[in-house]
């Protein structure tokens, strides 16, 4: 039994939401619609009296500004479509829960005493006067702009149609007769039925992998031992499914475990790697960690942990969401956000949160060609992700403090969307140190947070499969951030009153991973998936295992704190479940009621997964460079570059999110006399009170990769080291996190070029190892993504390889910290670090093989890192900083000099005469595109007052440091080549409009 | 009554803001205690150890149902007599953005007394930004000298951040506009931080308030919420553009609204 409630705005009422869907089709499917008005409908699940229903929908609406009706509200005078959009059975449905809330609230009565809440909104679309709005255009703006199929139901009416319609108020409940039951899988066929029950099941193991996994079941001690503990011989569909979790690509990282034979074909050079992330980035991690106390744990928890003051530690990890915010942007990014969010919660005895960070990497949303069936405009596929983690970080009242967006039109296959969270964590939690894991046979394994349904089940083994047309709808989850802050405020507060021993989260691979993972602490575990809450009946076993239901973490708590607790979730509106416990039995135990369904030795489960072994062959591509433009002003190419996609502003879509909350802030993703230009690095006060911060910044440029990946990897780290140095970061304080993002690097008939992205994957990882050495910034956390492939209409995109590196540093006191913009007109301007002849796949580069028809053709001497030289710069940067020389500091990236120049001038509105003549070059006759555009790295522009022009020009001496010009009160840049011709000569107002036109409003 | 008045800071459900905000009261000399609302509603006696309550920022119930409603249901249903022997005891109370937002829903502010309606009737309604999205920015606003409000007294302009996608008050009938002008409800206004004009334009205007309206109190005075952040402006390295200021000021000016708030109590 279920009631319909419809709630809208009283006519008169300006709809914003519907004004937003009016404009959306106007100017993005180019439909004459006129007017949208919108309404939300509930359906009410459950049997109440008529009264009842009359107080539950008084309390549903506002009485200032809404109408209510049980059934239905009249429709608006004139409409010509009516478009209703719910979600489909088993769907989250976030508003619903909430609603639930009131209902119980309103009415005085628990929870569970009645169904449940569903909910849909309506839009009622007008069309211009004149113009007609066919059925299909409808159809159309229903599914391109106002619902997801995979998510959404919809339906679509006329306005006679829509009045003739019977009043629908069956909600969308999930109906799974099937009795929960484990089966075992037959592995006696040939190798071709191993595939193929790998490949139907979506379990995305090798032909290696199942026949070892075949071996170990037909072994006779497993078969006997089996026999005896009532299982039968073959493994369960639960045990196999287990298995494919713990050795998915996501959670085992093969790639990176495996052993590489590498060869060099210009040179014929080859060496064998035992493990790119045992020998680049553990071995490098290794390597600082012995100079340096900083590290307090690192790659063994779900963040990596640093040193910060006496007081705190602090946490950060940098995921990726890529495949399910292909499938559907919006669940997919927030999944992700508040996914990431779990991982600091779930290090060590439990983080706060401090701050997120967003990165995206996408095709452009002014993308005019074909999209390949089954993919989505990569504007959608923009506005869905943006909106995702709007919605996820604002919730949960956490800040952002870096974003950032790529643009190429190889991601148009698959978007890459990073999301990370920094945490702290006081060095002593419950009086032992707070970095700790333990647990105790014995321990109870405590489920809390959200239900478990059906929601991205083999998400893991999913993402590390290339994205196919059939890819499976199950795979996306829609993040709950509200389930998730009151699981987060409960956790901390058990956290603090000792209630429990260890957490981890619930993510890839459900509870089979988290608690599969946690028993190696303890020896063993034995779970009866039966216990586990369900959102709906009729999961099976293995479901239950797997599932990706978002919102949960899985604990260890002693036997004698279990009650307390228990106890407190239950006050805090928690649902928290004892599922069983953990023992030292060597095994990870599983039961459905009285059924034994699995039994996995664990030395098995977690090592007997087969090593691969890759082949790698480098051959350096060979790029055309475009044309040299003729000698003359750079007016004009410099607005190009200051507009392009990825050096413009991102100011519109940026001020959506909350970047305030908490109140720490100190330096803001934007700066400048109009908040309106990016800051190099970002800052923020750790505690109140504090004086002490941290700083955060990024490195990524895919673009280099296309020339050399160690190039791209070098370029990348040196970047996000050399940001957090200029606003001040002392360059011995640095902590990095690496995220890889590839195509396919295994070779195979349907990847030809798989040998050389692994050569490139080789590559970046000697980079990372070569350079964060020599800078000694070790990697403390990191991730791998490495299917980032499409297969659809036959046609196969790959990303280019994309190397993410994240920074954060300690700042001593925040006061003294230093921002880009210009400050006083009379300051003297200094240029640090040598510019060599390095446009290769430069912004100028691409934007100038683009306009000449070539896009192709962006070739060069791709930017390199001489990293003694450069950390010798930073260290000077840093003397100068603590000594107050510095009234502003920028390190140039993309568009070179000339992008860095505009953007202090744009951010401190004051002009400046500077001489391209005067720059630090190893080669005096590098012309002045070079000078101008080279995105060499390890480079400062800074500003002095004129009094202190003198010791700043001492601290630099004997490096590459000269004056090249001086801050003017005019709003107006000048820019003089080597021979005295002028290059740039603008006021500030156009290059301003220029920065900032391309995605304002998109 | 002298010494460190109590201050209640209600948290829970999505609340997020208690950090900073009882940072903001322990600053300005109050003694600030974070609270749990399922804690209170479980002993809602303990509301009377109190001389102030916060309802502070966050997004209560995800602003499902739109903002603050949600939240604004279970007080009624749950806090409601308790809240109104707080009121009429002379408690002080403080909403900031989703806190406002709910005060908005419970009808504590503009509060002007309705003979035909129950006390806890909301009179006017915070609705979506006109531009339709969530906005963080900067913004100025000027504090009315003629509002009989306790937290503003004697302040005349600020920059504060807003953070929100409702903010915008809609007043249902001109008659209550021009009542809650009368009173000295509005307790401040957005303005254009050119002219000091009152601002009806995004971005100085925000979300599209009617007359500008950033902020209502109720006719005491003592009951006061607004949609800016003046507990996210307490260090002088919040503001945007503390780096172009030569000598930096020694505290972050929404410090202000919580001085005056104590300085209140105290001088009782």
């Amino acid at each position: 039994m279920a009631f319909r409630i419809e709630i809208g705005l009283k006519s008169g009422i300006r709809d914003a939401r519907g004004a937003g869907v009016a404009a959306h089709a106007r100017a993005f499917l180019h439909l004459p619609v006129a007017a949208c008005r919108t309404r939300d409908v509930y359906l009410v699940d459950g049997s109440f009296e008529p009264a009842e229903q009359r107080r539950i929908r008084t309390a549903f609406a506002d009485p200032v500004a809404c109408r209510a009706a049980i059934g239905r509200l009249p429709p608006p005078r004139v409409f010509d479509w009516m478009i209703e959009v719910g979600f489909r059975p088993g769907v989250t449905d976030n508003v619903g829960r909430t609603a639930a809330t009131v209902v119980a609230d309103a009415l005085g009565r628990p929870r569970d005493a009645f169904g449940g809440v569903y909910t849909a909104v309506q839009y009622f679309i007008r069309a211009r006067a004149g113009a007609a709005l066919a059925r299909g255009d409808a159809e159309r703006l229903a599914r391109d702009a106002l619902a997801n199929e995979l998510i959404h139901t919809i339906r679509l009416y006329d306005a006679p149609g829509w009045a003739a319609a019977p009043v629908e108020a069956a909600p969308p409940l999930v109906r799974e007769p099937a009795a929960p039951q484990a089966r075992s899988v037959d592995l006696s066929g040939s190798d071709e039925d191993l595939l193929r029950i790998s490949r139907e099941g979506i379990l995305s193991l090798s032909l290696a992998e199942m026949r070892a996994i075949r071996d170990h079941f037909d072994r006779p001690e497993t078969r006997a031992a089996r026999r005896t503990r009532g299982l039968p011989e073959t493994p369960t569909d639960v045990e196999l499914e287990c298995l494919a979790q713990a050795w998915s690509e996501h959670c085992k990282h093969k790639i990176f475990a495996a052993e590489i034979r590498y060869r060099d074909a210009t040179t014929g050079h080859e060496e064998t790697i035992d493990g790119l992330f045992r020998t680049f980035i553990r071995g490098a991690t290794d390597r600082i960690g012995r100079e340096t106390d900083r590290l307090v744990s690192v790659f063994s928890d779900n963040a990596g942990i640093v040193r910060f003051n006496e007081r705190y530690h602090v946490a950060c990890k940098v995921e990726t969401h890529n495949s399910p915010s292909a499938l559907d942007p919006y669940g997919g990014a927030i999944t992700g956000i508040v996914g990431v969010n779990r991982d600091p919660m779930g290090t060590g005895m439990g983080c706060e949160l401090l701050a997120n960070t967003w990165g995206y990497c996408l095709a452009s949303p002014f993308h005019a060609g074909a999209v390949p069936a089954g993919l989505m405009h990569p504007r959608r596929i923009r506005d869905g992700v943006h909106q995702g983690v709007i919605d996820g970080g604002n919730q949960s009242g956490i800040p952002w403090v870096r974003g950032f967006e790529r643009f190429d039109e190889r991601y148009l296959g698959k978007p890459l969307v990073y999301c990370g969270t920094v945490g702290r964590i006081p060095c002593t939690v419950a009086g032992g140190p707070s970095e700790r894991k333990e647990i105790r046979p014995g321990d109870a394994i405590v489920m809390c947070g959200g239900r478990i349904g059906k929601d991205g089940i083999h998400g893991a083994t999913f993402s590390s499969e290339e994205l196919r047309h059939e890819s499976p709808a199950q795979a996306v989850q829609i993040g709950d951030p509200i389930t998730q802050r009151m699981m987060y405020e409960f956790l901390v507060e058990a956290r603090d009153l000792g209630l429990y021993r260890a957490l981890t989260d619930n993510g890839a691979g459900g509870l089979s991973s988290s608690v599969g993972e946690m028993c190696l602490l303890s020896g063993g575990a034995e779970l009866d998936l039966a216990r586990a809450p369900l959102k709906y009946e009729g999961l099976q076993p293995w479901e239950i295992l797997l599932s990706e239901a978002q919102e949960r973490m899985s604990l260890a708590v002693p036997p004698d704190r279990l009650d307390a607790f228990l106890a407190l979730a239950a006050r805090r509106e928690v649902e928290a479940t004892a599922l069983g416990r953990f023992t030292d039995s060597g095994a990870f135990v599983l039961r459905y009621g009285a059924e034994p369904v699995a039994h996995l030795d664990l030395a098995f489960l977690h090592g007997g997964c087969p090593k691969m072994r890759l082949e790698a062959v480098w051959s350096p591509p060979s790029v055309a460079a475009p044309r040299r433009p003729r000698a003359g002003r750079r007016d004009g190419a410099l607005r190009r570059l200051l507009g392009a996609l990825n050096v413009c502003s991102r100011e519109f879509k940026s001020r959506r999110y909350d970047g305030e909350v908490k109140g720490l802030s100190v330096v803001k993703p934007f700066v400048g006399r109009r908040a309106d230009v990016p800051s190099d690095a970002t800052v923020m006060r750790v505690e109140h009170g504090g004086r002490d911060g941290l700083a955060f910044a990024e490195g990524i440029n895919p673009f280099y990769g296309d020339l050399d990946a160690y190039a791209m990897a070098a370029s990348a780290i040196d970047e996000a080291v050399r940001r957090v140095v200029a606003v001040g970061a002392a360059p011995d304080g640095i902590a990095g996190l690496d995220n890889f993002c590839w195509p396919d690097p295994v070779a195979s008939d349907a990847n030809p070029d798989g040998a050389h992205k692994l050569a490139q994957l080789v590559r970046a990882n000697r980079a990372l190892y070569d350079l964060t050495t020599a800078y000694r910034v070790p990697c403390i956390s990191g991730k791998d993504s490495m299917k980032n492939d499409s297969i659809r209409g036959g046609r196969r995109i790959s990303i280019p390889p994309t190397l993410l590196f994240s920074t954060l540093a300690r700042i001593e006191d925040v006061r003294r910290v230093v921002t880009m913009p210009f400050k006083a007109p009379g300051d003297a301007v200094y240029a640090i670090g040598l510019t060599h002849a390095e446009l290769g796949a430069s912004e100028y580069h691409r934007n100038l093989a683009a306009a000449q028809g070539r896009p192709e053709a962006f070739g060069g001497a791709v930017p390199g890192v001489a990293p003694a030289q450069a950390l010798a710069l930073y260290r000077a940067m840093h003397a100068a900083n603590g000594a107050g020389l510095l009234r502003s500091a920028h390190t140039p990236t993309l568009g070179g000099w000339a992008v860095a120049f505009a953007l202090a001038a744009l951010g401190g509105d004051l002009g400046a005469d500077l001489d391209l003549a005067a720059l630090p070059v190893e080669e005096a006759k590098l012309d002045d595109d070079a000078r101008l555009f080279s995105e060499s790295n390890s480079r400062f522009l800074v500003t002095c007052a004129p009094d202190r022009a003198r010791a700043l020009e001492a601290g630099f001496a004997g490096l590459p440091c000269a004056r090249i010009g001086t801050v003017r009160a005019e709003a107006r840049l000048r820019v003089t080549g080597r021979r005295g011709v002028l290059r740039i000569d603008s006021p500030l107002p156009p290059l301003r409009a220029a920065f900032r036109r391309t995605l304002e409003g998109i | 009554m002298s010494g460190r008045p109590r201050i209640l800071v209600i948290t829970g459900y999505g609340l997020n803001c208690e950090a900073e905000s009882c940072h903001a009261w322990a600053r300005a000399g109050a003694a600030p205690e974070a609270v749990h609302l399922s804690d209170l509603l479980a002993d809602p006696s303990r509301l009377d150890a109190f001389a102030g309550l916060m309802f502070i920022g966050g997004f209560s119930f995800g602003d499902h149902m739109t903002s603050g409603h949600v939240m604004a249901v279970r007080l009624r249903h749950r806090l409601g007599p308790h809240l109104e022997r707080f009121l009429d005891r002379g408690g002080l109370a403080l909403g900031v953005c989703n806190g406002f937002q709910i005060m908005v829903k419970l009808g504590l502010v503009p509060g002007l007394p309705d003979p035909r309606a129950s006390r806890l009737s909301p009179q006017v309604a915070l609705m979506a930004n006109d531009c339709g999205a969530f906005q963080n920015r900067w913004v100025r606003v000027r504090f009315e000298p003629d509002s009989p409000c306790v937290f503003t007294r004697g302040l005349d302009t600020m920059p504060l951040p807003v953070r929100h996608g409702e903010g915008k008050l809609f007043v249902p009938r001109k008659a209550v506009l021009e009542a809650i002008e009368a009173a000295g409800c509005v307790a401040c206004r957005y303005i254009d931080p050119e002219t000091g004009a009152p601002a009806d334009r995004f971005p100085a205007n925000p979300n599209g308030s009617v007359h500008a309206i950033a902020g209502l109190c109720d006719p005491t005075g003592r009951v006061f919420g607004l949609m800016p952040h003046p507990e996210a402006y307490l260090y002088p390295e919040n503001h945007p553009t503390w780096d172009f200021e030569g000598s930096p000021r020694d505290e972050g000016e929404g410090l202000a609204l919580f001085r005056n708030a104590v300085e209140f109590l105290r001088a009782g």
